[in-house]
């Protein structure tokens, strides 16, 4: 598995670019890192509102909440974090927030 | 890229159907990669196990699905297929194509993949099999400038929509599936482009119960072409057929000698219902009794044509087996008119309903048919304001677990035991 590192830290990831050891490495380095490779210019506070929600989530529940439960929490709709992450929710966001990789038959 | 030994595959090339892995060497002269297809699929052949790891998220910047990310995992053996991602292309309504799109898109593909296809996948779309990570925006930027041509979905969203070719070359269908279709496409882009669902959700259109599609058994939303007319007689062309100057089923049959067509054995007395008889040399429907099961109008297409009045029964919940078990779409509207004129409207209607109810209540990777289950039937319906009838249900329940709600029975469900007790003392 590749080994990448950012502004002095390290990360472990998979293919994809997923946190292997999920929020264990997360820190402000690997969000800088992945805003770059998923098309955001600038990190506002919407992005750390939705990163926020999506760990506190995660935390409580152990998985990724449900697209229209992260619109709920956030107030932002779908068509709004798209706008703050191109990739979508689950490509963009989960991966800022150093969730793991969503599965399925996606 | 090398050649690989493949004689488990090599046998795959003998005998008489057109052989996938013929096709896939002519393509490795181009395109070396081809070569660790190959490769690959003959160590899964010998281990008898796949060789592509879990998963897989890839896509580009404002989708949230239409690619399928893969990799393999011997990727030192096979370079090749290292990324070996899908990209799933919207196709067009049944299918029609020109020589000229086909020639650019696979220009498209051979620049930007391993020129492998799959026309098409289950669900309809043009399915281009295997290219890296890198490849994926410059593939859709010229997908989308150069071809016009959008993704298809996949994730938890609507799929990319399908239809029989209906009134495009079948003289039964009985709304347009083709518009239908690419202008519920257009409508849902959204919905097929950024997964917002539960799970997935998938609509099919076929023009009538023939159902070539298999709406039935493969869409979430049914839309299968009817009529509620009368089924149009040509007597004369009966004659035809009973005379033996018509070849019964067009000549589907023709391959094996059957004998002589006997109208009586292969259409009246294998009609369902029993509403169909000969009546001093003329064919007569009692179409009242008809279920529209489209039998004799199969057997004779040259004589009977679907009725005039036409429009489309809308079913709801078709499922492979996970999690609940398989199901069939259950009907919930016998006949809704389906036509352009009115943009779809009614269709539409329904549709959204049906979305905004299970977006609220659909568990996560939930389909519908499985939301309806848990529900109930009964709650389904009151919920899409559809009002219960006898055609809702193939027999009534047999068990008498009835659920009566509160306003329906006299003095309602707050009783005071010491008032029973009054009249039976304990």
């Amino acid at each position: 598995m590749p080994t990448l590192e950012h502004n002095g830290s390290t990360f472990q990831v998979d293919e994809d670019g997923f946190l292997l050891k999920g929020m264990e490495e997360w820190n402000d380095n690997w969000v800088d890192y992945v805003k770059s490779s998923e098309g955001i210019s600038e990190l506002t506070d919407e992005h750390t509102k939705v990163i926020d929600a999506l760990q506190e989530y995660y935390k409580k529940n152990g998985i990724a909440p449900m697209v229209r439960i992260l619109s709920k929490t956030t107030g932002f709709p779908l068509k709004r974090i798209y706008e703050l992450f191109p990739s979508g929710p689950g490509k963009g966001a989960c991966k800022m927030a150093g969730l793991p990789k969503p599965t399925g038959c996606v | 890229m090398a050649k690989h030994e493949t004689p488990l595959l090599d046998q795959l090339e003998s005998g008489p159907w057109p052989s996938f892995v013929t096709d896939l060497k002519r393509q490795a002269e181009k395109k070396p990669e081809c070569w660790d297809i190959l490769g690959q699929v003959e160590l899964s052949y010998k281990d008898r196990i796949t060789h592509w790891k879990h998963g897989g998220i890839v896509g580009v910047f404002g989708y949230g699905g239409g690619i399928v990310g893969r990799y393999s995992d011997v990727p030192k053996q096979f370079p090749g297929v290292e990324h070996f991602h899908t990209v799933r292309v919207a196709q067009p309504a049944s299918k029609y194509y020109s020589t000229k799109h086909l020639r650019h898109l696979m220009e498209i593909w051979e620049k930007h993949g391993s020129g492998m296809t799959n026309f098409h996948g289950s669900t309809g779309d043009i399915i281009l099999l295997g290219t890296r990570t890198e490849h994926l925006e410059p593939l859709f930027w010229d997908l989308t400038h150069d071809l016009n041509q959008d993704l298809g979905g996949s994730g938890s969203n609507l799929r990319t929509p399908a239809n029989c070719l209906g009134q495009s070359r079948c003289e039964w269908s009985c709304y347009d599936t083709e518009e239908c279709c690419h202008q519920l496409t257009i409508k849902y882009q959204d919905e097929i482009h950024r997964p917002a669902f539960p799970y997935k959700f998938k609509f099919k259109f076929s023009g009538c119960p023939n159902d070539c599609v298999a709406a039935i058994a493969r869409s979430d939303v049914a839309v299968i072409g009817t009529w509620k007319d009368n089924i149009r007689i040509d007597q004369a062309a009966v004659k035809e057929y009973i005379a033996g100057n018509y070849p019964s089923n067009g000549g589907a049959h023709s391959g094996r000698d059957w004998g002589k067509f006997d109208i009586q054995k292969e259409v009246v007395d294998l009609c369902p219902t029993k509403c169909m008889w000969m009546e001093g040399g003329e064919l007569k429907i009692d179409d009242k009794e008809c279920t529209r099961c489209m039998h004799c109008i199969n057997v004779m297409p040259r004589a009977l044509r679907p009725g005039v009045d036409t429009g489309a029964t809308v079913c709801v919940g078709a499922k492979a087996p996970i999690l609940d078990g398989a199901q069939f779409a259950t009907l919930i509207v016998p006949f809704m008119k389906i036509s352009a004129d009115n943009e779809f409207e009614e269709l539409i209607e329904f549709i959204e309903k049906i979305w905004d109810w299970w977006m609220e209540v659909g568990k996560n990777r939930e389909r519908v048919g499985e939301t309806m289950q848990r529900v109930g039937l009964p709650t389904f319906l009151s919920i899409m304001g559809v009002d219960p009838i006898p055609q809702h249900v193939k027999e009534p329940r047999s068990n008498p677990y009835v659920f009566w709600k509160d306003e329906e029975v006299p003095g309602g469900f707050e009783r005071d035991v010491e008032e029973f007790r009054r009249r039976h003392a304990a």
